[in-house]
């Protein structure tokens, strides 16, 4: 028996360290001296850590700037998706309609829909609405991406809260509006936040319109693209890519590990619906 | 009596009108950056259109379908889209391997392993693709990345070969697509009644022949899930094939259709060949969707 707990222990163990070895080795060679970076003996250690990349880091390139576009792009599209998502959810869990379940198919299809096709004619749709080279740019097209899954995954905690509640508050005297944002909203609270981390990774993550819809204004750049300027294929500065990298990788570290218990229950709901 | 009282008198809030009130926010938004976009990709597909109709040179001129056969009769994008759909299928069959392998595991092991193996996934899940590709890159760096110093590769670069460059993206992609992965599995698992499992042990079933013939049958409506939400992610990848090989490889090895369709449309300012591939992308996935569509539906899923 000890010996048959032991032996699964030690293999978890292993692998939570492969796992996390990338991550450890992103923070460690960020706060590696220049000359342990570039060093042909890489060493899991550093006996003299310093703060030079992420000197060089945010001295360079408005890189604080940066941070804050991609704070307003993740923080509008997490907002705006979430209310806009809730509205939906309920109105899919909540009523019995025609069209019902063809808008549930949709809201499935939606969410297979290849978003890194739809550059070409969101630039030019950008274009037209004036939008190109603006934060507007990144965040309308994140909220769209972001409302099918919100809307599937949040339908579960909607269908959570009893109907009877429904009935009571309405017996009670309460107006629909007041049943929706004092009662059911609070109600599925938690589910909305787990649903957020998806759109605040989307959103945070997004290379390809930061890419191709922020082209000469750079001070509307966001953090991937911030991160770029220091990885140069022929010359990297990898001091600098993992200072980046980790600035970059933190707040959604936070969130997650914040939200991980709601986020694993709320994928069981959405699986199971 | 109450109970009829109540079930009648507790729908006036629900007027034909209340669905589509909470309803229209969310189909504007859609209609307007979803559907009409693909819209609008589908017609660009149809059209010439260059850097010289952008700029409002040249009118727009109608092509049918010239885009497609231009781009069905060259050679190139049929070895793109074979790589895509090899590499994809790599990925989906990795990633499901390891995260179904590593979820039995947590169902067997103490409180501690589970939470650090839990913490070190759901860290590899919330990495940024473009910071988990720099990452795998330096960690795999010829010069002073620590993997050749381990293997004793001296200075082998990794993305110089085609195939060793798609396996170390392979590697990226996996590691932040098995915890979604394992998390899944191992919910469904853990809602599995034990003695289903004990009574499997007692009869002195293998672990491999449990999973085969016990839990696997019972979770596959989770399975399906998590097999067709990594087969729609990993044909789409995009940033680490971007940033990983520089953009597409050395001599455009390691193309996957997203990066070809974007290398038209923005480096090549062919617009409507790029779509012409966006549209063959979308179908390709649509039928997936079909497929898992009717799988569902053959499960007996109510939505």
């Amino acid at each position: 028996m000890s010996r048959s707990r032991w032996l699964p222990d030690a293999a978890a163990l292993l692998f939570a360290v492969v796992v996390a070895f990338p991550l450890y080795w992103m923070v460690l060679s960020a706060f590696k001296p220049a000359g342990e970076i570039e060093s042909s003996e890489p060493r899991p250690w550093t006996t003299a850590p310093s703060l030079d990349s992420f000197r060089r880091v945010f001295g360079q390139q408005d890189f604080g700037r940066y941070f804050v576009n991609s704070v307003v792009v993740a923080g509008s599209v997490v907002i705006v998706s979430a209310l806009v998502a809730f509205l939906a959810a309920t109105a899919v869990t909540r009523f019995r309609f025609r069209f019902r379940t063809t808008l549930l198919i949709m809201f499935l299809v939606a969410q297979m829909v290849p978003v890194e096709a739809l550059t070409i004619p969101l630039f030019f749709q950008m274009r037209d609405f004036g939008l190109l080279n603006t934060l507007g740019s990144l965040i309308l097209p994140h909220i769209a991406f972001s409302l099918p899954f919100a809307i599937w995954m949040l339908r579960g905690f909607v269908k959570a809260v009893p109907e009877a509640l429904e009935e009571a508050a309405y017996i009670d005297g309460a107006s629909r509006a007041r049943f929706l944002w004092q009662i059911l909203f609070p109600l599925v609270l938690p589910g909305l936040v787990a649903t957020s981390v998806f759109s605040f990774i989307s959103a945070w993550n997004d290379f390809l319109f930061a890419k191709s819809f922020i082209i000469s204004d750079t001070s509307q750049s966001t953090l991937p693209m911030a991160l770029l300027v220091f990885f140069k294929p022929d010359d990297p500065d990898w001091g600098g890519v993992m200072a980046a990298s980790t600035v970059m990788t933190i707040p959604v570290l936070v969130f997650f590990v914040l939200v991980q218990r709601r986020l694993v229950s709320g994928l069981g709901g959405a699986v199971k619906d | 009596m109450i109970r009829g009282l109540s079930r009648s008198s507790s729908r006036p809030w629900r007027r034909w009108s209340g669905p589509w009130l909470y309803l229209a926010p969310a189909l504007v938004i859609l209609g307007g950056l979803l559907l009409y976009p693909i819209y609008q990709l589908g017609l660009i597909s149809l059209f010439h259109y260059t850097q010289a109709q952008v700029s409002g040179g040249e009118p727009t001129r109608f092509e049918g379908f010239g885009n497609y056969s231009a781009l069905f009769s060259d050679g190139e994008f049929w070895s793109v889209l074979l790589a895509t759909v090899l590499f994809a299928a790599a990925c989906v069959a990795s990633t499901l391997a390891v995260g179904c392998a590593l979820a039995v595991l947590l169902t067997r092991v103490r409180a501690v392993p589970r939470l650090a193996l839990m913490l070190a996934a759901l860290g590899a899940w919330a990495t940024p693709a473009v910071t988990g590709s720099t990452v795998w890159l330096f960690l795999f760096d010829p010069d002073f990345g620590p993997v050749n110093r381990i293997l004793g590769l001296g200075d082998h670069s990794w993305t110089y070969g085609r195939f060793s460059a798609f396996f170390l993206v392979l590697l990226e992609v996996v590691w932040c697509s098995f915890p979604f992965v394992m998390v899944t599995v191992y919910a469904g698992i853990r809602a599995v009644p034990a003695e289903v499992l004990e009574a499997a042990a007692l009869d002195g079933a293998s672990q491999w022949r449990i999973w085969r013939s016990v839990l696997a049958p019972m979770l596959r409506p989770i399975l399906t899930v998590v097999t067709i939400q990594s087969v729609i992610w990993d044909f789409k990848v995009f940033t680490q094939i971007y940033v990983m090989t520089g953009g597409g490889g050395i001599a455009n090895q390691n193309l996957v259709l997203n990066v070809y369709a974007y290398q038209q449309a923005f480096a090549s300012s062919q617009y409507s060949l790029g779509a012409a591939i966006g549209i063959v992308m979308l179908l390709i996935l649509l039928a997936v969707t079909l497929v898992y569509l009717r799988l569902l539906r053959r499960q007996g899923e109510e939505l």
